[in-house]
């Protein structure tokens, strides 16, 4: 079979691959900089670029960050937030999809057009902000958590996934006498648990990285999660006061120390993630592949 | 006449008897009904403000109509026309350079024999869409700064400093490449899911009919992905004024922001920051029409040259 293979199509497929490893090689270079430059002293970094040489390693960048405690707190806060945001998120989609995936379900185009309309429409910023302070939202948790719960592509592909379950086993459980309560916990959702694990990986993550709900509804400072700590560090460009306190007189030195705190943030706070998505990642085609085909 | 008036309220005594026998389902789709309304409809209710004068202690409903006296002010405005330039480029360089990557590095590791080497890609192709907006930006600052890694570079070779975040006419191009940089590896794993449910045994008999590699991706490859392509395309045309707000609002700096502004940033500014609400929503709602229309556009053209299929 090889034998065919022309010398034309050898050569694309080598220039293919070549390609590919660049591409690998272009995502891969700024994530290891920023990682080795955590690690490096500034003015060497500055002078010299990133230098694969232990003897000019250091943990200063870390150390100061990890002493103020502001990045600690919005980590905190984040990870409440994440965790708390996927739970409502994923339990109210799981329910409102098991209705949906249901052959003769009365209302079932009814309740489906109401869901998809808000992909296309929606109230926009200024409504919705207006909405959340009128319900007295604002500046607490739940105008981080309710808002943007619910999502109708997830929704879409929570009900494709139980489509695919045989119908068969709910007949059986309905015959041996179980609830459709008891049937949805005990026998349908142990059997979804791909689809729960990237539907909640999704909302960790975009929950985890966002910052825009609680730049508009957040004031109090003990509130804030971890993006919006970032934010200020990275792209105001006003480092937390506490990781620098030591080095207020010196202007050059404190210039270096703030890069050096930069990119220990970065990476303390992409850690968790960068650890977390390699083991969902057998399920993300899985994921994709059922929503899209009958979606 | 009468027979067929019987046939329906049959229906609706037998939907109601369901209805009351199924009454469990009904609260199992009852939390994401109540979200939905209330975060979703209330506020395209809440839209009307854009037609009033709107004051916060008259309310919603209180507040005294001026029709499309906002809207006029929107449109007279001196930087209209720079904002709505500004939105569309963004986004139509955007979708146009950014679409066919994904496709394109699909193909690429569909090629590749090894289970493992694919896999190991892949983990890190997607990494980028795990970084947050804010570290993205942070990154950008970082490496695209005058004592930066980049001007290091352009220096060793002779250069001299660029400042890239400072200079309007950087601002798309650094805002679609780190788009594509984050991006793409993600995005490709709806093609590369098609690709790998077209089965291996059409693609050999492609091979053993003798179809070279730009043949097997010809009349292999691409009608499995047609589909989706089209879907994608059409989805991403429909969200084109709705783009990053929360990138594009990060990048900005003081001296990048004629190319910077876009409606969404801009209507933060006017609406959150100065509290001018009635005005504001008006410019939203502004965008999302022109949104709407560009998504019933692209979806019309689409499906004329596809043969009838759209979404």
């Amino acid at each position: 079979m090889f034998n065919k293979q022309s010398k034309l199509d050898k050569f694309i497929l080598t220039l293919s691959n070549v390609t590919l490893g660049i591409m690998v090689l272009v995502v891969l270079i700024p994530l290891v900089y920023v990682v080795i430059a955590s690690f490096t002293e500034p003015t060497s970094l500055i002078n010299n670029g990133i230098s694969l040489n232990p003897s000019q390693w250091m943990f200063d960048g870390y150390k100061r960050v990890l002493k103020d405690g502001s990045l600690l707190l919005g980590f905190k806060n984040s990870l409440f937030y994440s965790v708390s945001f996927s739970i409502i998120s994923v339990g109210v989609t799981l329910f409102a999809g098991y209705p949906l995936s249901r052959e003769g379900f009365v209302g079932k185009k009814f309740f489906m057009t109401i869901f998809v309309i808000t992909m296309f429409f929606g109230g926009g910023l200024i409504p919705t902000y207006l909405l959340v302070k009128n319900l007295n939202m604002l500046d607490t948790v739940w105008s981080i958590i309710l808002p943007g719960s619910i999502n109708v592509w997830n929704l879409i592909l929570c009900r494709t996934y139980f489509q695919g379950i045989p119908k068969e086993l709910r007949e059986a459980a309905i015959v041996d006498g179980s609830s459709e309560v008891q049937y949805f916990f005990k026998i349908l959702l142990p059997l979804c648990k791909p689809i729960i694990a990237v539907l909640v990986l999704y909302q960790f993550v975009a929950q985890w990285n966002s910052y825009f709900d609680a730049m508009i509804y957040l004031k109090s400072a003990v509130l804030q999660p971890l993006q919006i700590i970032l934010r200020s560090i990275l792209v105001q460009m006003q480092p937390v006061p506490g990781m620098l306190s030591d080095t207020a007189k010196d202007t050059a030195q404190r210039q270096q120390m703030s890069e050096l705190v930069k990119y220990a943030c970065i990476v303390i706070s992409s850690l968790p993630l960068m650890l977390m998505y390699p083991f969902f990642q057998k399920y993300f085609e899985k994921g994709v592949l059922v929503g899209s085909i009958k979606g | 006449m009468v027979f067929s008036k019987y046939e329906n309220s049959g229906k609706t005594v037998k939907n109601l008897r369901y209805m009351k026998e199924n009454y469990q389902l009904y609260l199992f789709i009852l939390p994401a009904l109540l979200l939905t309304i209330i975060f979703k409809y209330v506020p395209m209710y809440g839209t009307l403000i854009a037609f009033k004068d709107f004051n916060g202690l008259k309310g919603i409903i209180g507040s005294p109509w001026i029709g499309f006296g906002n809207f006029e002010r929107f449109l007279s405005a001196p930087n209209f026309m720079e904002l709505l330039l500004n939105t569309l480029k963004l986004s139509v360089y955007g979708l146009l350079i950014g679409f066919p990557v994904p496709i394109i590095l699909a193909l690429m590791i569909h090629r590749i024999k090894s289970a493992g080497i694919k896999k190991k890609i892949q983990l890190v192709l997607y990494a980028p869409n795990f970084i947050s907006v804010v570290v993205i930006v942070g990154m950008i600052f970082i490496f695209l700064s005058p004592i930066g890694p980049i001007n290091h570079l352009i220096n060793l070779f002779g250069g001299n400093n660029i400042s890239f975040m400072t200079e309007p006419g950087y601002f798309r191009s650094i805002y679609i490449i780190s788009g594509i940089w984050q991006g793409a590896g993600w995005s490709s794993i709806i093609y590369l899911a098609a690709l790998s449910n077209v089965g291996q045994e059409l693609l050999d008999a492609a091979v053993i009919d003798g179809a070279n590699i730009f043949q097997q991706i010809r009349h292999v490859d691409l009608p499995a992905i047609k589909p989706i392509m089209v879907i994608t395309f059409i989805l991403a045309a429909g969200s084109i004024m709705g783009i990053g707000f929360e990138k594009a609002f990060l990048m900005q700096t003081s001296m990048n922001i004629t190319s910077s502004e876009i409606l969404p940033t801009y209507v933060y500014k006017i609406g959150i920051q100065m509290g001018d609400y009635g005005y504001s929503a008006a410019v939203g709602l502004f965008n999302s029409v022109i949104n709407v229309v560009l998504l019933l556009t692209v979806n019309g053209i689409v499906k004329r040259l596809n043969e009838g299929e759209g979404i």
